[in-house]
Formats: structure tokens, sequence, C-alpha cells
């Protein structure tokens, strides 16, 4: 049985990679070029710089399995980076790390794995899967500061049927004692941050230089108050309470960003509330859930409960406590218990029956 | 094991290891002393100097040693733009030349050169008359390769210096032929080029080992200063044994061109013709231009090059996709973006490059291999 690693050169997929082969799978690394600058220079940050393969490629040669390096660049560009730079032109909070998932890690790797004879794909996520009679289900990590789930649950039941996640089973401390065990030279190499292709700069610079010209516009406090002008509203994100160029002695918070208008809503706290979201591009694990469920909107957010339902066609969460801060374009990962069972993107977001959007 | 990669690296020729061992423990005198341990390895160097000098129709003095055919290429390229003190001037080359130019033509236009790439047709070529029409005064240097490294398409170049210095007779013509000497002996003379770029371990001598010939009298400063080594064209102490292994190589080459040119392209023609039979869709890149004898770029519609690449991996038979990025990712090719190939196309090309250590049958069984390999991709 064969199986297609995707080594970042960080230690989860190095470990990854090594369980795999104490398992006893023929097991081959494949590192993905995802991003390249303006003049075809490797990202300096993030997982996928020119020293992070290298990492990969030793640390494949210490397994003694073969390694490579393939090229997405085209279909992350397509496929992350357009969307990305759509997104946050339209006021949204994109979520790359999943856009990437859902499309060049396990749409075009999983295709081309496929077409070289590799019944599975392994990466690095803390997450786990299992089968039964039913299919597929995907779980938490067991560690619960490390759990990935959150950015798989875009996941379908032939996808799962062909991943494996060896290092779901593990904390993070029990991965790197198996690293130094194996004498894995990235035991102890940190845990990327950055999005890759955004590097250590700022996001607002990478649209500009993407070409999102930044309009200008009115900053309007909810009660219809003209507070000032703004240059962008790429240069806000929903809860933003700093930096607002603003100044009328009382706490403002940005919560809504109108594209057609270029405006900046501003209100108070309680203006952060949302007790509703709509969803699109909603898909399940397994089967359909109604009911009660419990949904995370942030990587390493709380799971709050919930109630999923279909109102005029659409999917609706409703939390059972206010939420803060919820911007259109995050992903809401629903779970029960530990178990992921589906996931979408959030399309509009409403307290006590009314939009966060909403004309003046 | 099925090695055509050559155009990455041949490996070291016999004659070449046998020439280099004795260097290995016994002779590591410095050249530049003035004891017998210089002395012997002194007299190995213009030794072989002069044996260089004389398979490429050069004068002795005009081989200058470097650490590869990048180092060559830079040399000629920045040491040239800047011999002229503070002047910058123009240097016009081709949007298809290796990296090791273009960068270095780059980096020059960094500091206040200019650079002309002249526009090339579909087999990557750019015409003589349009080369020359740039010429002017104030052209440093024009550099043109004798063959491409990725499709083994070979330029004229006899008629691209002529063309140029009916122009300019002083105007400075570098050709890099690191591929291209593989396959064709070079005459400096009958070619016309000021300055030559080579490598030793493309034709079985090793790797880190290279020169730049430079016609007496072109004017070229330095990229290394120091001692003073090379007419002080290049300082530093001289990597004796390595110098010795790659005139051992070009011997070695030089002794059975007409064989050697003979027994490969034979190899490389069967393979593709096989290849073709197997896969009608097949395309040969510059099929229709003059090629080196060795190589054969070709694309196979419907093919990623990055899956194949592992699936002959996986067959023991190496080959390559010719651009590699520094991270090893396959990249799109300036080469095949040039010559107007879109980048999906580029993605379905591949380089198979014949050299002295194949065998009769290598090219058939070979066209075997990635038929059967392409076929189960498809």
């Amino acid at each position: 049985m064969k199986a297609l690693v995707a080594m970042s050169g960080g230690v989860d997929s190095s470990v990854a990679a090594a369980l795999m082969k104490e398992e006893g799978w023929e097991v081959m690394g494949v590192t993905m070029k995802l991003w390249q600058g303006p003049g075809g220079e490797a990202p300096t940050a993030g997982c996928c710089t020119v020293s992070d393969a290298e990492d990969a490629r030793r640390v494949a040669a210490q397994l003694d399995i073969p390694y490579y390096v393939w090229d997405y660049t085209e279909e992350f560009m397509s496929g992350v980076v357009e969307g990305f730079v759509e997104d946050y032109a339209t006021g949204r909070t994109p979520n790359p790390c999943i856009e990437c998932n859902r499309t060049v890690k396990f749409t075009n790797l999983l295709a081309h794995a496929e077409a070289l004879g590799y019944e599975v794909v392994v990466t690095g996520h803390y997450a786990r899967v299992t089968s039964d009679s039913d299919g597929y289900h995907l779980w938490r990590g067991v560690d619960p500061r490390k759990d990935q789930s959150y950015v798989l649950s875009m996941l379908g039941q032939q996808q799962l049927a062909r991943l494996r996640f060896p290092v779901g089973e593990l904390t993070k401390e029990e991965t790197r004692k198996v690293a130094s065990r194996l004498g894995i030279r990235t035991a102890d190499k940190p845990d990327s941050q950055d999005i890759c292709f955004v590097g250590q700069g700022d996001y607002r610079q990478f649209l500009g230089s993407r070409g999102v010209t930044p309009i200008q516009g009115p900053i309007l406090h909810r009660d219809g108050r003209m507070l000032g002008v703004h240059h962008g509203i790429t240069n806000f994100t929903i809860g933003q309470r700093r930096g607002l160029g603003v100044a009328v002695g009382e706490p403002l918070y940005v919560f809504d960003l109108d594209e057609d208008s270029a405006t900046v809503m501003v209100g108070d706290l309680s203006d952060l509330a949302v007790d509703q979201v709509t969803l699109t591009r909603l898909s399940w694990i397994n089967r359909p859930v109604t009911g009660e469920v419990l949904a995370q909107y942030r990587a390493h957010g709380q799971a709050v409960p919930s109630e999923i339902s279909v109102q005029d066609d659409q999917p609706v969460i409703c939390f059972v406590e206010p939420q803060q801060a919820l911007a259109k374009g995050q992903t809401v990962s629903l779970y029960r218990d530990n178990q992921v069972v589906g996931g979408g993107i959030i399309e509009s977001t409403h307290y006590n029956g009314t939009p966060s959007s909403r004309p003046i | 094991m099925l090695y055509l990669d050559h155009a990455a690296s041949s490996p070291l020729r016999p004659e070449t290891w046998a020439a280099m061992e004795p260097f290995r423990i016994d002779l590591h005198g410095n050249p530049s002393g003035s004891h017998n341990v210089s002395r012997h390895a002194k007299n190995a160097l213009e030794d072989a100097r002069d044996l260089i000098a004389s398979l490429i129709n050069a004068d002795p003095k005009e081989v200058v040693f470097t650490a590869g055919g990048s180092e060559a290429a830079n040399l000629a390229i920045k040491g040239r733009a800047w011999s002229g003190g503070s002047t910058r001037g123009d240097i016009i080359t081709s949007p298809t030349e290796h990296e090791a130019v273009l960068q270095s033509a780059e980096f020059c236009a960094s500091l206040g050169s200019r650079i002309i790439l002249v526009k090339v047709d579909p087999d990557g070529l750019a015409d003589p008359a349009e080369i020359a029409s740039h010429v002017t005064s104030e052209t440093a240097v024009v550099s043109i390769m004798m063959a491409n490294n990725e499709t083994g398409v070979k330029a004229p170049i006899k008629e691209i210096t002529a063309a140029v210095k009916s122009v300019h007779p002083t105007t400075v013509v570098h050709t890099d032929a690191v591929q291209g000497y593989v396959s064709e002996a070079v005459d400096v003379e009958s070619m016309g080029v000021d300055l030559l770029s080579l490598a030793a371990h493309k034709f079985g001598g090793p790797k880190g080992v290279g020169l730049l010939y430079v016609r007496s009298g072109t004017p070229l400063a330095p990229l290394i200063h120091g001692g003073g080594q090379e007419l002080g064209r290049r300082s530093g102490t001289h990597d004796v044994m390595s110098i010795v292994g790659m005139a051992a190589a070009m011997q070695a080459l030089e002794s059975e061109r007409t064989l050697f040119r003979q027994r490969i392209s034979a190899e490389r023609n069967r393979f593709e013709s096989d290849l073709a039979d197997r896969l009608p869709d097949l395309v040969i890149t510059g099929a229709g231009a003059g090629r080196m004898a060795h190589t054969s770029h070709v694309r196979i519609p419907g093919v990623r090059n990055e899956m194949l690449l592992v699936s002959l991996d996986r067959a023991d038979l190496s080959a390559s996709a010719a651009s590699a990025c520094q991270s090893g990712a396959a990249s799109v090719s300036h080469v095949l973006e040039a010559m107007g190939m879109t980048p999906s196309a580029a993605r379905e090309c591949l380089r198979f490059s014949f050299g002295w250590s194949n065998l009769a049958g290598d090219g058939a069984t070979a066209a075997g291999i990635v038929a059967r390999e392409a076929e189960a991709l498809r």
C-alpha cells in the first residue's frame, strides 16, 4: 500500500511520514510549492519557503523515502489567492488555509496521488478519521490545544476515504518526542504562523500589491453620525477598535463593512453582537444534521452551543448565547461533541432578527 | 538504472578519473609556489591549459579557468560590462539564455547597463540580422548560447558573430557553449567569438570546474580579486586536480567525437521515433531546427511532467523537466515561455539527454518505459 505524505518541512508532517513508514506503508514525500513572488522568488515566511523544502528533503532522505517538490503555484493562485483578494475587497474575512485545503491539497494533490497509484494522502493535521458501517467520520485531534479539525470541515466522504492524519492521535509534545526518538532534524522547529503568501508583511500591503486600490469612504456611526473619512475598507476588520482615525470620547468598534458604498460602520460593543448567521457552501462530513450543534468560527476559538436549521432554503445557525464580532467570509465548523459534522462560510450576520449590514 | 539526464550532469569518464587520481593525495602543490612540489602542480596545470587550448583552437593564454560554467558566464557578462571602469555598456542577449547569463545581465542592469533582449522565434532562435541591428558603439557584449540547454536547439553562432562584427568589428561576442560543446566541437577562430564558456561536468569531467575562453585583447574586469592568478583575470589557488580532469575529459571526448555523435544521435533518434510510434500526439521541441545530438525535449499532451517524473523515477529512469527552481519544483521554463509555449503546455514537457555512458539499446528501452508510464497517467 502506497501513501503520499504532504511534507511542509515542519515537525508534524515529518512525524506523519515517519509513522506511516513505521506502519509499513510505501511512502513518498511531496512538498507543494504554492507561492512565489513576482520575480519567482520563494516566500520567506509561512510554510513553504525554500529552507522548509530543504528541511523536508533532508527528513525524507533520513526516512529513506523518495521526495519531490511539486509546483502548484497556478492552482494556488486561482484557487486561493484570487478569492482571498476578492473577499477582502468586498468586506469579507477569508481563511486562505481552508481554501487551500479545499482546492489545492484535497482536490489537486489527492487527484495526482491517485493518478500515480497512491492509495492515501497523509498530512500533519491534528485531527482523526475513523470509519464504520456509516462511512467515514472526522474528529478533533486528541490535543485540544493543537486541534486543527476546524480547517478540515469542508471534507467529504470520498476525500476522507483516502486521507490519513497520523499525528491527530498525538499531543504536540508526543509528536516532538516521536521526532526526537527517530532523530528527525525538525523535532524542535517552531510552528509556522504567518499566511504563507502574505509573509511577514501586512495583508493590506499584499492586497495593494495585488491591485486592490483602496477607495475612500465614510466612517458612519450606527446612529447616523458621520464621524470621518477612511482610506479603504480593506484597512478594517469586524470587531476592530483601535486605529479607526476618529476620536469621539467613547470606545467604538467596527461592526460592518459595506463594499458598495465603501462605508465603515462603527458602534458600541453591543453592535458587535451576533445571534444568528446564514451560511453558504455548507457541506457535510457524512450526513446532514439539524438541531443542536456546536459552532466554531475561529481556528482556535471555542465551539459554542447553537442550533442549525434551514430558513428560506438557506442554512441558518442560531447561537444560544450571542457572540461577538463575526464576519462574512469566516468559516463555521459544526461539531457534535468532538466530532466534526460539517462546515460552511458566513454569508450574513444578524442580531435580534436584524442584519448587521443594514442601510442607515 | 537508465540515466538520461546528462545535460544536468554527466558521470565522470574513466579517463578523467585516471588523470585526476594522482592529484588526490600525492600531487598536492600550489602551482604558484617556488619549490619542486609546486612546479609539479604548475606543470600539470599548464599542460592541461595547452591541451585544452589546442582542442578549441585557442592560445593557452586565452584560457581562464573558473569554478564552473556559471562563473564563466558571470565573468563574461559582468567582467566585460565593467571593464570600462565607470561606463556600463549595453548587453544584447536573448530570453532563452541560461539564467547564469540572464541574471548576470539583470544585475548589470541594476548598476546601470541596458539590456536588450532580442525576440526569438518558436524554436527559440534570435535572427542574426536582428541581433546585429541592436549593435552600437555602446554595446559591451552580445551573448547568444551555442545550443539551448533545455531544447537542444543550436544557434548559428558563426552567422551571428559575422553579422555583429560587420556592424562593429570590435564588439565583443560571448557564447555559452556549456551544452553545445557536448554535441559539437568548438573552434573559437571559425566561430569568431571573443568569449566562450565551458563546464567540465557536462562532458564527463568533474563538477565545479570550467573555463572562459578570452580572445587576446578583449577588455575584461575580474570578478574575483586576490593573488592575481590567471593573468589577473581570476584570482584564487587553482583546483589543479579538477582542471587536469577537465582536460582529460575534453581529450576523451575529442578522440571519439565523430563516433560519439553517431552513437548518441542513433540512441536519441531511436528514442524519439519509438516514442512517437507509441504516443502519436508526441511533440518534439525544435524538431525542424538544428539540434544537438544528445538531447530530446518532448511534450506529451495530457501528462503533467511532475507526475511522469515520479513514475519514471520509480522505474529507475532519470530524466528532467529541465527547469527546476531553487526549491526543486519544476517551474514553468522561461525558455519555453519565450518560445511562445503556454504554461500548461510547458508543464507537459520533459528533457531526455543522452551521454557517453549510455549503451546501445538505451534509446529503445527508454522509449518503452516512458510510453508505458505516460499511458498509465493519461
